[in-house]
């Protein structure tokens, strides 16, 4: 095992980057820009490196936090500075990892005002994805999720397109307004327990009554960031006018910090609550996913096409979640990280037309595929991946939740299905207008192929689209130790509360013949 | 427990010697000597700091019981002399360049702080009504300081009738108090009143009027009209001061009040408290979103954050008054930072104040736009920003004691807040620039808008020393005072024989 505070080196160490490039870097010429945006690479690779060290030291058969690291912090209220990762949270700190270098290497040449600051501030925003996924205070994350907000209010704004000081208010207020009251919930749950130390929570969920209202605080939060249905409507907004770097760290990894809020706070923390309100979290899914699916289909420009079914493919990540089995929980992170590639190789994708065309509207591109065959062939992948082909990541996720949907509830799961069909209808329209369609615009058409650097910047994002799609188990094996306590446990406080069926009584005496098993 | 031990006052009458000396100095010498009695001032304050923090801290009782020093009057100092020093250092250069560079300038800072320091270690309500006052006149000529412009003056003379009206609702209610339990005494007041079954109805009389003018002082609605034309009125060295530091005061007079000798009368003044609270929140929050002068927008904002300090005095308990000193340190540091910057829009040796000139900052002073940057996120309480930390252990306070739905209305209301710090960010980085600010940065001003960005940025590391700091003054003012109102049962009547 490590024995040195990895997870807080991971955090910080983006941060340390930031000061570097403070301290050495003077001016605002060409060569300051190249120093600048070197520093912001090499930082980004070395936490990328800890990441791979941190996963391959990572015991994937244990259910328990790992690397924990405690400190005191805010002493006078007993709020301590506590780190780890579990199964779950492990997978979304390596996804953020992976997507900053990604996202530096693809604003390269497109950012060109304002270099230093964009670096900045894509350091800043890594160190506090990173830190909201490897806290289990509950007020350090909120510290970090929260903190999120100002880097990628000032990434939308400042280098945005022509809405994009509309769009980066509607971003950041609207999720400081579901953060806020997550905040309040977060304080009545410190007043009534005495501590916010996350496992601790998790294992006491607080009296049912006051559940209802947590939830209901937490969900606003979670809810608005997620997006889900109809809180949704700042995610085509932000993403239409974030450059693409930020299109592609938002769809890649803020809107998992969503999910990662119900798997982390709503389930564990407030099992009855999550069970009471299971019905209205499925159908505002269904709702976004039918609904979403049929916006997406009419959409003009490509970025909010994809911005739409990133909605619809939270919906299914919701179900998923909210279903509470092993298979819709395993569904829904492994969505969330494969959707956490595709999307964001699909914004670098739209990138890289807007950055010769500087449009994005559907109608200026068509039949690109005989002067960009590279750009086609990858595109094409990344499509059938977010339609969810066999072989590809995107089935195994919604193929997993639908099973554990179905295992819920029948319609519900139907109904979802149909989103399946609507997910593959706008996907191929999509590429058939970009890629096939008529040849009509010249411009279009003497476009050069991808250049080195945005191939290989795509590449490993396809690659892991295809080797997750045959190889799932190498997330699913190290995520469902996590998953399995996560439902026992939920399950457990539901038979206590009396809410769920004797059949599920026998696997509470299991559970408890199994745990004396070990104390013997 | 009387004493005639003067010891205690030492911070005080040493500051006292100085600016009389100063005054002294200046008459001599004119308005030639501004500068140099501007860095004599601030060096005695920093001498009387240090005076300060030689003492014993514990509780002392003197001059007849009318004046006390313990640990919260000893960090409220501490706090209010951090607050003058900063004022200096920012006044130094800006009334020179604003040509109101007066010998009593720097002198009236130093008299109004000794009239603060006395009012937060008042245990008397006549030597309360003595520091408040004299506080209050030097105010009112500072405000007033610049002769020329008729802004000034007409912010001056707002300002002293507004003020001399709240000073005689003040004296009426203490006059009323007076008649009800006996005495001006904190000490007795508060034995009088926990010794009643009920609180008269004279006394919640008088508890209005004198709570009607502090809120005055600090500024909180519904008796804030003064707030936005005295701070766009006085010049921008004075409204800083006025931001930062005598609500301060006043807070810290508010607390000791209502938290002993009131602490009875716990649900009567926690009404009012909460009232004046969520309508300083509100109509800070919507008043400053169509604001177009900055100053105006600061002086809502000031409202603002008035409301969420009271938010943890509503709560009365040690933790919520802990959470107001905190809260009100942390204010202060981040308008110090703030007004610094709101000192450097200069075009061509002349102050703007539109926010509009802002417009493109981050692109003709960058320095400037990013310690706005962070200061403006730090006031709409971001984490990891230390207005957060502010925010978080007010609202704490609240939340402990049940008050869930102020605190929900406190957060949406510090959304509606987040708009307009956003709009000023927007304003600098989003917009295309106009004409640059003249790039005087003058060395005292830089040094306080780094301290101040320093600690906004790096308190979120090392919190709780603060947190500690404010926690145990707030205990001293509980361990005098008469148990509150929760715990109330057993405790009261333990005390009573002490009473009678």
């Amino acid at each position: 095992m490590i024995d040195f505070p990895i997870l807080s080196i991971m955090t910080f160490l983006p941060l340390a980057g930031v000061l570097v490039i403070l301290a050495t870097i003077r001016g605002d010429d060409e060569i300051a820009d190249r120093n600048t945006k070197y520093v912001a690479l090499y930082t980004s690779l070395f936490t990328l490196a800890f990441g791979v060290f941190m996963y391959v030291n990572f015991d994937g058969s244990s259910a328990e936090f790992q690397f924990v690291e405690r400190s005191s912090w805010l002493k006078p209220f007993g709020i301590g500075y506590h780190m780890g990762v579990d199964g779950i949270s492990m997978f979304f700190v390596l996804l953020s990892v992976m997507l900053t270098p990604i996202c530096i290497i693809s604003a390269w040449d497109a950012i060109k005002k304002r270099v230093k600051e964009f670096m900045i501030a894509f350091l800043v925003l890594e160190s506090f994805m990173i830190g909201t996924f490897c806290a289990l205070d509950a007020v350090l994350f909120y510290v970090f999720f929260e903190g999120v907000l100002i880097p990628m209010f000032l990434i939308i704004g400042v280098w945005g397109g022509p809405r994009r000081v509309y769009s980066s208010y509607k971003f950041f207020l609207y999720t400081l307004l579901g953060s806020v009251l997550m905040l309040v919930g977060l304080l009545v749950l410190f007043a009534q327990t005495g501590t916010t130390d996350i496992p601790t929570l998790m294992a006491n969920p607080v009296a049912t009554n006051l559940q209802y209202w947590l939830w209901l605080a937490f969900f606003a939060s979670f809810a608005v960031k997620m997006p889900m249905w109809p809180v949704h409507t700042w995610l085509p907004d932000a993403h239409v006018e974030a450059p693409t770097a930020g299109s592609v760290i938002l769809a890649g990894v803020l809107l998992k910090m969503g999910g990662y809020g119900f798997l982390r706070f709503s389930l564990p923390m407030f099992p009855e609550a999550s069970a009471y309100f299971t019905d209205l979290v499925f159908w505002l899914s269904v709702i976004a996913i039918i609904y979403t699916s049929l916006i997406a289909l009419v959409q003009e420009d490509m970025k909010k096409l994809i911005a739409y079914s990133s909605v619809a493919h939270m919906g299914f990540v919701t179900l998923g979640i909210f279903s509470v089995t092993t298979q819709g929980l395993e569904g829904a992170v492994f969505q969330m990280l494969s959707h956490g590639l595709i999307s964001g190789a699909l914004f670098l994708c739209v990138g890289v037309v807007y950055d010769r065309l500087h449009t994005r509207e559907l109608s200026r591109y068509g039949g690109i595929v005989s002067n960009m065959p590279r750009y086609a062939t990858i595109f094409m992948i990344l499509m059938l991946g977010s339609v969810g082909l066999p072989g590809t990541s995107g089935f195994v996720g919604e193929f997993l939740i639908l099973m554990g949907t179905f295992q819920a509830d029948t319609v519900i799961a139907t109904l979802a299905a149909t989103g399946v069909v609507l997910g593959a209808a706008y996907m191929l329209m999509l590429y058939r207008k970009v890629v096939f369609g008529p040849r009509e615009n010249r411009d279009a058409l003497s476009m050069p192929d991808l250049n080195k650097r945005e191939f290989y910047i795509l590449l490993p994002l396809v690659a892991l689209t295809l080797w997750l799609g045959v190889f799932p188990t190498m997330i699913t094996d190290k995520i469902a130790p996590s998953i399995a306590k996560l439902v026992n446990d939920y399950e457990t406080h539901l038979v206590q509360a009396g809410l769920m069926e004797p059949e599920s009584k026998i696997q509470l005496a299991q559970l408890e013949m199994q745990k004396a098993g070990e104390n013997n | 427990m009387v004493d005639f031990n003067l010891v205690p006052l030492l911070p005080e009458i040493f500051l006292a010697i100085t600016a009389m000396g100063l005054l002294i100095v200046g008459a001599f010498h004119g308005n030639e000597s501004t500068r140099a009695i501007c860095w004599a001032s601030a060096i005695g304050v920093v001498v009387t700091g240090f005076i300060l923090l030689g003492l014993d801290w514990n509780e002392r009782h003197v001059l007849n019981n009318m004046f006390v020093f313990d640990q919260f009057s000893g960090l409220m100092k501490v706090i209010i002399l951090l607050g003058v020093l900063a004022s200096l250092a920012l006044s130094v250069r800006y009334i020179i360049q604003e040509g109101i560079e007066r010998f009593e300038y720097p002198i009236l800072l130093l008299f109004a702080g000794i009239g603060m320091m006395i009012m937060v270690s008042a245990n008397n309500m006549l030597s309360l009504y003595m520091g408040l006052e004299l506080q209050s006149l030097s105010l009112y000529v500072l405000a007033a300081i610049h002769r020329n412009s008729s802004k000034s003056a007409e912010a001056g003379i707002k300002y002293f009738i507004l003020g001399a009206l709240s000073s005689g609702l003040l004296l009426f209610g203490i006059s009323l108090i007076y008649g009800f339990t006996g005495s001006v005494d904190f000490d007795v007041i508060g034995r009088s009143l926990m010794s009643v079954e009920t609180i008269p109805q004279g006394v919640t009389f008088g508890l209005v009027l004198i709570l009607a003018a502090l809120a005055f002082k600090i500024s909180a609605v519904p008796f804030h009209m003064w707030t936005p034309d005295v701070y766009q009125g006085a010049p921008t060295s004075v409204t800083a001061f006025f931001a930062m530091v005598p609500k301060i005061a006043a807070m810290g007079l508010l607390m000791r009040l209502l938290l002993d000798p009131f602490a009875a009368a716990f649900d009567q003044w926690m009404q009012i408290i909460y009232f004046v609270s969520l309508m300083s929140m509100i109509v800070g929050g919507f008043a400053a979103l169509v604001q177009e002068d900055i100053k105006r927008l600061l002086a809502y904002s000031s409202i603002g954050n008035m409301g969420y300090a009271l938010i943890g005095l509503v709560a009365g308990t040690a933790e919520g008054a802990g959470a107001v000193i905190l809260y009100l340190f942390i204010y202060m540091i981040m308008t110090a930072g703030t007004f610094a910057v709101v000192m450097c829009m200069r075009r061509n040796g002349m102050a703007v104040y539109k926010i509009s000139d802002l417009s493109g900052l981050s692109k003709n002073s960058p320095v400037l736009a990013y310690v706005l940057l962070v200061l403006m996120f730090s006031m709409s309480g971001i984490p990891p920003m230390a207005g957060f930390f502010g925010k978080l252990v007010v609202f704490n306070a609240a939340v402990d004691q049940g008050y869930y739905i102020l605190a929900t209305l406190g957060v949406i209301t510090s959304v509606i807040a987040a708009y307009y710090y956003l709009r000023i960010v927007k304003v600098m980085f989003f917009d295309d620039a106009v004409d640059a600010f003249d790039k005087e940065l003058p060395l005292a001003r830089r040094v306080v808008m780094l301290f101040s960005v320093v600690f906004v940025l790096c308190f979120v590391f090392k919190p709780s020393p603060f947190m500690s700091m404010s926690l145990s003054a707030a205990d001293s003012l509980f361990s005098n005072a008469a148990i509150m109102s929760a715990p109330a049962g057993d405790d009261a009547q333990s005390l009573e024989p002490a009473a009678g």
